[in-house]
């Protein structure tokens, strides 16, 4: 880790302020690919929001010519040759690699110790004891692998037609270095800047943190992670990039995927309501929600947070049951976004039709051909 | 910035690479008379600020800034021995923190405004046509605010106030929770005027821990709604003076008809206890 290379103690690492991550996503509901200059332009307009110390970009509908297979972002940290050879020996024991590429970076734009970022596109090649294994859970099991067992490599992300793009710098900086304007489109695009919480700026650790198709981009702080970590550790999901963000990834890959529930559930999960609110409610809800907050106590998100979790085909952005972190949606025709500031929407679509900012604990759903994003339009602001 | 932040890739993003001032002023201010007109496209929330002070310092008294994007303190910094008082127009989406310690100007928003119009505002006053973000008015201690639509989380957070100085905060929509949260002072009326007939308020935990100043609410909130340190009282005339004022006031900004509004039925909230925390921290 950085603090053992760099400093004596973690109480040499220089202050941070904590406050303040940069959140924007655009999604087109039409499925229609776009260039990432709206993204860039509305984080670079927040650019206070950032620190320079952590910035990264999720873009669906990325490969549509691998769009069939597992696209595995690898990086490699202070470019460990031993650790890629480790990992493409593993990748070819379980998986078929069809075709593998460095990730084109801009020689020009110099980050702070860039890895090396080497992508693969795999489909399973399981053994006879794991037919039976469903290929998302085998990904899953391999991805974990490779995580906690292989030193200094680290998977970015591991879903069909996605890609996650991330490191140590403004976000801008990081689409120059991966020349994400220029090389790539996608449906959604969701943006982070900030270091990762509690941590100091490291490329695994930065936003988005991904599972499968699953991406998370959060501003705040999860003051659960420890209970959290251990309830997911029970469901084999292993937290190893050392910041809190990473459990919200998970669980939402567990209750979503796994579990089948919808989000409007899951955010009632994260965020529930308060006991108080609870008692207020009628017979029906009052059993639902007694039952969702006693069942899945370990996954409540305590602390301060908003979230943009995307997966294929939805965008979803959620805070804290209090809102102790901002949110605001806009829409204008079949684009919508999620932002941290409103201004940083109006800075690139200063048409905008609607903006409104949802109660804390209310999701604002973005799905594909539908007009689902309105529905919290009524109890906001 | 000490070594260590040079080698850990921090960098300042406040005071790196700002343009001289100079520069800006010749390429982004248009004088005519004492109205100066600025474009912000771009700058950073210090060369804004730098420019607005040099601006005021040449003699303009009317500023109107145009292409404003999420600019950070509109506002502040712009002290003026003279007791001269200055008109700001803002085109159109100020950033967080609009006029903070303001001291005695008037600030018009031509859109929405972001979280923390009014921070510690001092005195004067901003009108915003539109809707404000979370904690509007926060530890405000003097001067006015009316906000046209709805306003967020924490509004009139810990307001407070002192002699003659009153802070007043109006609302023409509605509130999110924890609206007067630990409110020490002041005034704010919340008018609900693009709520349905009969829809209460959506504000939760109104007046949360609050030991000063009072609210006054047009249109309705339930019992649960309300946090265990205020109560609801009747309008006694001084309160009646009062509401009609601002909504007179609230009516001369953004239109609509006053004696309408005042037909409405209104609520006072004011905290049933001084000092709620106490005996929390004696012993």
């Amino acid at each position: 880790m950085l603090v053992q290379q760099y400093y004596q103690n973690e109480r040499f690492v220089p202050d941070k302020e904590m406050d303040a991550c940069g959140l924007f996503g655009v999604m087109h509901t039409g499925g229609v690919r776009f260039g990432g200059q709206m993204a860039i332009d509305a984080i670079k307009n927040m650019k206070v929001r950032g620190s320079g110390l952590g910035g990264g970009f999720a873009i669906y509908g990325l490969y549509p010519k691998y769009k069939d297979h597992y696209a595995l972002h690898i990086i490699y940290q202070d470019k460990n040759m031993a650790a890629k050879k480790v990992v493409e020996a593993f990748l070819k024991k379980h998986f078929y690699v069809v075709f593998d590429e460095e990730i084109p970076t801009n020689p020009d734009i110099h980050l702070f110790a860039p890895p090396l970022a080497w992508r693969y596109f795999v489909a399973p090649q399981k053994g006879s004891a794991e037919e039976n294994i469903p290929d998302d859970e085998y990904v899953i099991s391999k991805v974990m692998h490779l995580n906690s067992h292989i030193d200094d490599a680290y998977v970015f992300s591991s879903g069909k037609d996605v890609g996650v793009f991330k490191g140590v710098g403004f976000p801008e900086e990081i689409a120059d270095y991966f020349m994400l304007d220029k090389l790539y489109e996608g449906y959604i695009w969701t943006v982070h800047s900030r270091f990762p919480t509690n941590t100091p700026g490291w490329w695994g650790g930065a936003h988005p943190l991904s599972i499968l198709d699953w991406t998370v981009v959060h501003n705040g702080e999860i003051s659960s992670y420890g209970s959290n970590r251990r309830f997911l550790e029970m469901h084999n999901y292993y937290c190893t990039l050392h910041t809190d963000t990473e459990v919200l990834a998970y669980a939402v890959d567990l209750l979503m995927r796994r579990q089948e529930l919808p989000i409007e559930v899951v955010a009632k999960i994260f965020a529930p309501p308060m006991w108080e609110a609870i008692r207020q409610m009628n017979d029906n809800d009052k059993e639902l929600y007694t039952a969702l907050r006693m069942t899945y106590a370990p996954l409540l998100m305590n602390g301060p947070f908003t979230v943009i979790v995307a997966h294929h085909n939805e965008m979803i952005g959620l805070t804290d049951r209090i809102r102790l972190r901002p949110i605001t949606a806009g829409a204008k025709g079949d684009l919508v976004f999620l932002s941290s500031e409103e201004a940083a929407i109006r800075a690139v679509c200063p048409d905008l039709e609607l903006a409104w900012t949802p109660p804390g604990g209310e999701p604002v759903v973005v799905r594909l051909n539908t007009r689902d994003h309105l529905q919290s339009l009524n109890k906001s602001i | 910035m000490n070594g260590f932040n040079v080698k850990f890739g921090y960098r300042d993003n406040f005071l790196d690479n700002l343009q001289p001032i100079d520069i800006l002023y010749k390429t982004r201010v248009n004088i005519d008379g004492c109205r100066a007109t600025i474009n912000a496209l771009g700058l950073k929330h210090k060369e804004l600020n730098d420019l607005l002070r040099e601006t005021v310092q040449r003699g303009s008294k009317e500023l109107v800034i145009n292409n404003v994007f999420g600019q950070r303190y509109i506002g502040t910094r712009l002290y003026l021995p003279s007791e001269d008082k200055l008109y700001i127009e803002v085109n159109k989406f100020p950033g967080n923190d609009l006029g903070t310690f303001l001291n005695g100007h008037r600030i018009v928003v031509q859109g929405n405004a972001q979280d923390g119009v009014g921070n510690t505002m001092d005195s004067g006053e901003i009108i915003v046509h539109g809707r404000a973000g979370d904690v509007t008015a926060m530890s405000m201690r003097g001067g006015k605010i009316f906000i046209r639509d709805n306003v967020g989380y924490r509004t009139a957070i810990h307001m407070k106030e002192y002699r003659d100085k009153v802070p007043v905060l109006v609302v023409g929509g509605t509130a999110q929770d924890f609206l007067g949260e630990y409110m020490a002072g002041g005034m704010v009326l919340l008018l609900g005027l693009n709520l349905q007939e009969g829809e209460p308020h959506r504000a939760h935990y109104i007046g949360t821990g609050m030991h000063g100043g009072v609210i006054y609410l047009r249109g309705y909130v339930s019992e649960h709604q309300l946090g265990k340190e205020v109560g609801v009282r009747p309008l006694d005339d001084q309160d009646k003076e009062n509401i009609d004022c601002y909504v007179r006031e609230y009516c001369n900004h953004f239109g609509g008809n006053p004696e309408e509004i005042l037909n409405g039925s209104f609520q006072k909230l004011v905290p049933v206890s001084l000092r709620p925390y106490g005996q929390i921290y004696a012993y």
